[in-house]
């Protein structure tokens, strides 16, 4: 038994390695097929003087990928930071919003769903509300959030506090939705067999439609961690918070004319932002789900 | 009712919905302590509402229900009974381990006591070494065994199985139904087995309850005089196939081969009317 375990050991460390090295090769093959089209667009753009509508293929409309990358390297402003120091900390400052919001949201989506689970009737009453609360613009509901809330924050939280909450907006709808059917997802003779020992509801709740909804809970908070960055980064622009990439957005916007590929780059570490949310809770995920292989999303 | 009753039945009758379906009417039954009682007939017969009702997951339109001594609720409350269902139901978040040792936790036994008696229950069920596997990476029949060893983890008086074999293959059926005979005679307690299988039913049991349809009532009883403990070799017996013969024609009498089957019939009404 003993030999056997060591044989296999190597062999597995070898498999592993083995699939982390297709993961990155995937990784890097996917961006330079995308490399690739973008430069491929833009020479051909270029080369036939393509034009949509009044869209023409440019340096300045689609830069080169190359350009946009070392404008990363070069400083923002003359005897400035480099753009990427200037970029990530304006990332560190909406992450943070974005992380609270997500949280706020996470949280109170759960426990909507959790109070409806257990009440048709109010599921009734209030899930239509619930996603009417989701078809009004998120940027028509911005500026209010930031009047309502701001006077009532305290100094630590001023300003990104409220940018929090316009994230915890957009996230707790996934969560709530689909945490309320992932409660109500488990085996009905799983229910019975938690009636035959006489459990109580608060036991149910976390020994069984919890534990059954995970997979479904874990469904929405991909959805909304991505949405909690996008949300922060919008609700920055009504709270005029300046030190986030919602604000770095809207600086380099105005010299787009003079460096576009400044506003890319913006672009790019935003996107970068969101996929980190994301592989968080992909991350948080496999530590916590232990389904059936059918049962993980 | 004798005070050496377990479960006593006097006059349920069960109805779906106003005016529905008739699942059950006038159902009179006893069953003793250390009784093994199979409740066999067709599909819509009623069997396993008759196992809901005495779990007190269902109530009986009208009629008694008196579990160990107490009403259906208080008995279920006291957890006076454990129950098995046609698939495991075991929870893929829990290891096996964990899965057994629910009841207990439920009851608030400590993690010490726990950890000692679901030792005691692998080794019952014979799955020892196996505590820290998580569900799916058993085979059906040893899921069976957990949810059996599940159901005694607490030592419950009376065990209800709703057709625990009935999604299991031909040999693996055969072979927990011995293992099932062991852990009868070892616990001593008390079984009632909704089974649809004729040979399984007489194999199994001390008694045998024939029940037919629409309206469910049971229309026979056949007592099972075969020695214990049974074996494989027990089925080879001609008293065995005699028994078989008249269960069969017990359920004949009843009308139970000329019933329409659907399979699923009774099953949609009990979780419509649990509002699950």
């Amino acid at each position: 038994m003993a030999t056997a375990v060591a044989q296999r050991a190597p062999s597995e460390a070898y498999e592993r390695v083995k699939v982390a090295a297709i993961e990155v090769a995937r990784l890097l093959g996917v961006l330079a097929v995308l490399w690739g089209l973008w430069e491929a667009f833009k020479w051909f753009g270029e080369a036939t003087e393509l034009k949509l509508g009044s869209f023409q293929v440019n340096d300045r409309t689609l830069p080169h990928v190359h350009d946009i990358i070392s404008t990363l390297f070069e400083p923002s402003r003359r005897n400035g930071p480099l753009l990427i120091d200037v970029l990530f900390d304006a990332a560190l400052f909406t992450a943070k919003e974005a992380a609270l919001g997500f949280a706020l949201g996470a949280t109170f989506g759960f426990a909507i769903a959790v109070v409806l689970a257990h009440s048709r009737l109010l599921q009734r009453g209030f899930l239509p509300y619930i996603v009417a609360s989701q078809t009004v613009p998120i940027l028509a509901i911005a500026p209010m959030v930031v009047v309502w809330v701001n006077p009532k924050m305290p100094e630590g939280l001023k300003d990104w506090g409220a940018v929090a909450m316009i994230a915890a907006y957009l996230t707790f709808f996934p969560v709530a939705i689909n945490t309320l059917r992932g409660l109500h997802s488990a085996d009905p003779r799983a229910l019975e067999l938690m009636r035959s020992y006489a459990s109580s509801t608060w036991s149910i709740l976390w020994k069984l439609r919890v534990p059954a909804s995970l997979p479904y809970l874990f469904a929405a908070l991909k959805v909304s961690a991505t949405a909690s960055v996008v949300g922060a980064i919008i609700g920055e622009l009504p709270a005029s918070v300046q030190d986030g990439l919602g604000g770095a957005i809207l600086n380099f916007n105005q010299y787009y004319a003079s460096a576009p590929t400044r506003l890319w780059a913006t672009n790019l570490v935003a996107a970068a932002l969101g996929i980190v949310f994301f592989l968080l809770v992909v991350a948080a995920e496999r530590a916590v789900v232990r389904r059936a292989p059918e049962h993980v999303a | 009712m004798s005070a050496q009753t377990v479960v006593s039945l006097g006059g349920v009758s069960k109805e779906f919905g106003k005016g529905g379906v008739v699942a059950l009417q006038d159902v009179d039954l006893e069953i003793g302590p250390g009784e093994f009682v199979s409740l066999i007939g067709p599909s819509g017969c009623g069997k396993s509402t008759l196992l809901r009702i005495v779990g007190d997951l269902i109530q009986p339109s009208t009629g008694n229900v008196v579990v160990n001594g107490k009403s259906a609720h208080q008995a279920r409350v006291d957890r006076d009974y454990g129950i098995v269902f046609q698939d495991a139901v075991l929870f893929d978040w829990r290891t096996v381990a964990r899965n057994i040792g629910l009841p207990l936790e439920l009851a608030g036994w400590n993690r010490e006591k726990r950890r000692g008696r679901v030792q005691e229950m692998l080794e019952l069920v014979e799955l020892t070494g196996f505590e820290s596997h998580h569900p799916w990476q058993l085979s059906g029949g040893m899921q069976q065994r957990v949810s059996i060893a599940r159901a005694l983890s607490f030592d419950p008086p009376l065990l209800l199985m709703d057709e625990p074999f009935g999604a299991l293959d031909e040999m693996t059926r055969e072979r927990l139904n011995l293992e099932l005979l062991r852990i009868w005679q070892a616990s001593g307690s008390t079984v009632v087995f909704v089974t649809h299988s004729i040979s399984e039913a007489v194999f199994l049991s001390t008694r045998v309850v024939v029940m037919s349809p629409r309206p469910g009532r049971i229309t026979g009883i056949v007592d099972v005089d075969l020695p214990q403990p049974r074996s494989f070799r027990t089925r080879e017996e001609p008293r065995f196939a005699e028994l078989v013969r008249d269960v069969r024609r017990a359920l004949r009498r009843g009308g139970g081969f000329e019933a329409e089957e659907d399979d699923h019939e009774e099953e949609r009404l009990i979780v419509a009317e649990e509002g699950l």
